[in-house]
């Protein structure tokens, strides 16, 4: 691709997906490096919502609006996720 | 103009997404990493999402992104509130430079004073009930 064919949105698109790309990196240094469970789930609770962000830019790029649902779908395993972990980590406390 | 519109927000969007990646990486506890990320994130997905719907204009995909952007909305706080109190209730440790711990004197109701709680009895972790 030549980069004066590029329109102002495609580029802002592609600057979003970078950021947002960035983004994810940097959550996924939290995921790995700890040091404890609940920042681990703060993490990944983080990449869950980066996600949706990076299927709405990319709804854009490809004029995909079907992928919208995906978007809610990853919104809600991230929530049910990170409540499910929230309530694993009170539990562990309490079966000590 | 509506390309315009789209592409301000999707970069807003994804600069406040960079901004909490850069939030849970660089900041010192857990509850500052939280407040971080929750909230620039949710902003961020807010704005793309927006994007989506100014975007595309239809009835049903504008449907669809303010949906996604209500449960967002609605559901982010509510997880980051249920882990900060099982991560506190795990005894997760605070900054060393934290001064006020309210939630701990709501807790105890014994009368003392924030500042002379948080740092005493957070410094050793054993010393809390429970």
């Amino acid at each position: 691709m030549n980069l004066d064919d590029i329109t102002l949105l495609e580029g802002a698109v592609m600057l979003g997906l970078v950021m947002t790309g960035l983004a994810m990196f940097l959550a996924f240094f939290r995921l790995v490096r700890g040091p404890s469970l609940p920042d681990r789930v703060v993490a990944l609770d983080l990449i869950g919502i980066i996600a949706v962000g990076v299927i709405a830019a990319y709804d854009i790029l490809t004029e995909q609006p079907v992928l919208l649902d995906a978007a809610t779908v990853v919104a809600l395993v991230a929530f049910l996720g990170t409540v499910a972990f929230a309530r694993y980590v009170e539990r562990r406390q309490q079966d000590e | 103009m509506n390309d315009v519109v789209t592409a301000v927000l999707i970069v807003v969007g994804g600069a406040f997404m960079l901004l909490a990646g850069v939030g849970i990486v660089r900041m010192p506890d857990l509850f500052m990493r939280m407040q971080a990320a929750t909230k620039a994130a949710t902003l961020g997905a807010g704005c793309m999402l927006m994007a989506v719907a100014v975007h595309f204009g239809e009835l049903t995909v504008v449907t669809r992104a303010l949906l996604v952007t209500a449960f967002v909305f609605l559901t982010a706080p509510v997880a980051a509130h249920m882990i900060a109190r099982a991560a506190y209730s795990v005894g997760t440790p605070l900054w060393k430079g934290t001064i006020a711990d309210e939630f701990r004197c709501e807790n105890d109701r014994v009368g003392q004073s924030a500042g002379e709680t948080s740092t005493a009895q957070r410094a050793n972790p054993a010393a809390r009930e429970k």
